[in-house]
């Protein structure tokens, strides 16, 4: 008689899966990694445009990482889930031993492993290009990838469960166009009039700010938190209600 | 003795269609029960309330005396299922694939065994989006065949295959069956039914029309006589 294997293993080897699959998408390693070290390197370097108050190798940094977490926590998990969902592979796992629980924590663990691989990649590069973030900082970067991983990652999953893939794609590429001008590469208070306010209360505002005043300031961005764990339970609590494993 | 499969006054409905009405049947270990059908009489459907995909409205569903809607790891272990979509990811190559599908189970079936049977190794390097129908067919039969399952469900398995590989599969599910697996193989093929089935059910409009060993059911006529007297005209 056959038995399941232990939960631990049963997540670990799907979370290895999904990250080698990750990592290994040439498409999404360009959204997730090429990308956004091409707008730290441009901002970096560039004179214009403003990028707030601050060392600007180290706003640019800031802004690169908040950028990362968009482009895995985000659209990555939006595309690849939609595309599982179409393809029955999320109905497939629901009868393996791994079953939704355990196919939900094997992705939050691939997440956050490509985004260990960004942070390490993004933070040497903007090292190089003369950023110096500060010490006291390291607490609050930390807290605000993982807020900022969760809000996204809900957002990510309530629409990969509940639109077309094709749409999905569509969606979540178009979305991550737009956020990019909507604070998470820039500070939302340079955006004019209507649009600041709009932003610092996007997912895309709140983790942009949070990750300058962590990163370059070493502040504890509590305003910012709280946006991202307002935009995370609402999608969670929708994704709980509406998501659809099979098409 | 008790059957492994049973599903008793089984009823599910989707918006407006009902798609199962009052099914019952069952299937033992140690079988290959064939579940006919034209597209729409409920087959799938039955199926996935077997699988714990889907809930029953009502009436029961019971696979190794458990309910299978949330049910266990463990429970889950002892079931493989083959869906009719493949349920393979797009970019994936077969061996990593099945690799870490193998990780899900306390003493997976031997997977180069499977893979040398199901003539995988062959196109190792290719993505499930490059595949051929067949191809897949056979990466996911190996996923179902995995947990050397005490249950077995199969959507079609030999669907596009070429003769050759037709008969392999039809080897490894009798000798599934022989290892004393249950084996529920949903499928459109009398030949399919009539090499690999001791048991067949057939089912039109959401109701079971046929359920009994394959002689009893055909009688002294051919299966594919008795499924187009029993299927045709079913309302829909």
């Amino acid at each position: 008689m056959s038995a399941a294997a232990p939960a631990r293993q049963r997540v670990l080897s799907r979370a290895s899966f999904e990250t080698r699959a990750l990592l290994a998408n040439g498409e999404q390693l360009l959204v997730s990694v090429v990308l956004p070290a091409l707008a730290l390197v441009g901002l970096a370097l560039a004179t214009v445009p403003d990028l707030g108050t601050g060392p600007r190798a180290d706003l640019a940094t800031a802004g690169a990482l908040a950028l990362a977490v968009v482009s895995t926590a985000f659209t990555g998990q939006a595309i690849s889930t939609g595309f599982d969902r179409r393809a029955g592979v999320l109905r497939l796992l629901g009868t393996t031993p791994l079953g939704r629980g355990g196919l939900l924590a094997a992705k939050a663990l691939a997440v956050l492993s490509v985004l260990a691989v960004q942070v390490v990649v993004l933070v040497s590069l903007g090292a190089v290009l003369g950023a110096r973030p500060d010490a006291g900082g390291i607490l609050p970067l930390l807290l605000t990838l993982l807020l900022g991983s969760a809000a996204f990652v809900a957002l990510a999953l309530l629409l990969a469960g509940t639109l077309r893939a094709e749409a999905v794609l569509a969606v979540a590429n178009l979305v991550w166009v737009l956020l990019l001008g909507l604070g998470v590469l820039f500070p939302t208070d340079l955006l004019p009039g209507p649009l600041a306010t709009l932003a610092a209360v996007l997912p895309s505002g709140a983790l942009g700010d949070a990750m300058r005043i962590a990163f370059v300031d070493g502040g504890w961005p509590w305003s910012q938190w709280a946006v991202l764990l307002a935009w995370a339970v609402v999608s969670g609590a929708l994704t709980r209600r509406f998501f659809r494993w099979g098409d | 003795m008790t059957s492994a499969v049973v599903v008793r006054e089984l009823r599910r409905s989707y918006d407006t269609t009902l798609a199962v009405d009052g099914a019952s049947w069952s299937a033992a270990a140690g079988t290959v029960t064939a579940l006919l059908g034209p597209n729409g009489a409920g087959k799938t459907t039955t199926v996935e309330c077997l699988e714990g995909l889907q809930r029953p409205d009502a009436g029961s569903v019971r696979v190794l005396d458990t309910d299978p809607w949330r049910s266990g790891p463990d429970h889950r272990a002892r079931v493989g299922v083959m869906l009719q979509e493949g349920g393979l990811p797009s970019t994936s190559r077969p061996l990593p694939l099945l690799r870490h599908l193998a990780a899900q189970y306390a003493a997976p079936a031997p997977l180069d065994e499977l893979v040398e049977r199901l003539g995988i190794a062959g196109f190792a390097g290719t993505t499930v989006r490059r595949m051929s129908g067949g191809q897949r067919q056979r990466v996911a039969l190996a996923a179902a065949l995995l947990p050397h399952p005490d249950v077995l469900f199969l959507d079609e398995p030999t669907a596009g295959l070429d003769p050759h590989a037709r008969l392999e599969v039809w080897g490894l599910v009798r000798a599934e069956a022989t290892r004393g697996a249950c084996v529920v193989v949903t499928t459109h093929s009398f030949e399919e039914a009539e090499r690999l089935a001791e048991r067949v059910v057939i089912m039109a409009a959401g109701r079971v029309v046929a359920d009994g060993t394959l002689d009893e059911v055909r009688g002294d006529r051919t299966l594919e006589a008795v499924y187009f007297e029993l299927t045709t005209g079913a309302p829909r």
